[in-house]
């Protein structure tokens, strides 16, 4: 089977176009879900082996993700997983402290306040304004329905 | 068993946000306000408890389970306070994740330096 030149190329923008989404989706899809084996492992031994109240436990979890997340940001390691998990390494807890490590450390150059404090919100502080402003109007629409 | 729901619960909201990012061409931080937003609608609903309860950690893991933290909090906090719980709920029940990112990230940020490219 021979091409033209033009069928040549337009195959490799459809496969080139196409392949990716998939590729991307199944490793987001197999990394994500790894992540979060890591943190049922975390919640069984929370709740199971040391007998942790299930709340508790959860907010531990997180708090150890998002160790993880930051240690192996700082051991330039995330990075390395990312560039081939995409969103399975950005959507978990762990992305979320590599965007607050990541930064900081690149910036930290720039002084301890301005470059590393102030730089380590540039991606978590859309976050959370819009995370807590999104729960307080929650709260206020709860609350309103609650008076009725 | 509950190793395999985390897995494809989690797996799965990583590949939609996959697919929306390889579809719209959005930046990763939009996608984690807008999982944030989301989790938070879904939480304020009552919806994302029946998420969680088939994937466990395969739901609270991903940034959209801290929306609905913030959520869940909120509405037990007026519940239990009235009022004053607009502004303590969502934060309360989420104070050890931002904690332990504003901690985690100073410490690691201040002892390990970043790689030369």
């Amino acid at each position: 089977m021979s091409y033209s030149k033009k069928e040549y190329s337009d195959y490799v923008e459809r496969k080139s176009q196409k392949s990716p989404i998939v590729r991307d989706t199944i490793s987001a899809f197999i990394v994500g879900g790894l992540l979060c084996c890591i943190g049922q492992f975390f919640l069984n031994l929370y709740t199971k082996n040391l007998g942790l109240d299930e709340e508790i436990s959860k907010s531990a979890v997180s708090v150890t993700m998002i160790f993880l997340g930051s240690f192996f940001t700082g051991l330039d390691l995330y990075k390395k997983i990312a560039k081939y998990a995409g969103a399975g390494t950005i959507v978990p807890i762990t992305g979320f402290a590599n965007s607050i490590v990541s930064p900081a450390m690149e910036f930290r150059r720039e002084g301890m306040i301005l470059g590393l404090a102030a730089k380590m919100f540039v991606i978590a502080g859309p976050v959370l304004v819009y995370g807590i402003s999104t729960s307080v109007f929650i709260g206020i629409i709860y609350y309103i329905i609650k008076l009725f | 068993m509950d190793y395999i729901n985390a897995f494809w619960v989690g797996g799965l909201i990583c590949a939609i946000a996959q697919i929306i990012i390889d579809k719209t061409k959005i930046m990763p931080a939009r996608i984690l306000v807008l999982y944030v937003i989301l989790g938070a609608v879904l939480g304020g609903l009552g919806i994302y408890k029946y998420i969680e309860n088939i994937g466990g950690a395969g739901a609270t893991v991903p940034i959209i389970g801290f929306g609905n933290t913030l959520a869940k909090g909120v509405i037990k906090a007026v519940d239990e306070k009235g009022f004053i719980g607009i502004f303590t709920g969502g934060v309360t029940a989420t104070s050890a994740g931002i904690c332990a990112a504003v901690f985690f990230g100073m410490i690691i940020s201040l002892f390990f330096k970043p790689k030369s490219k």
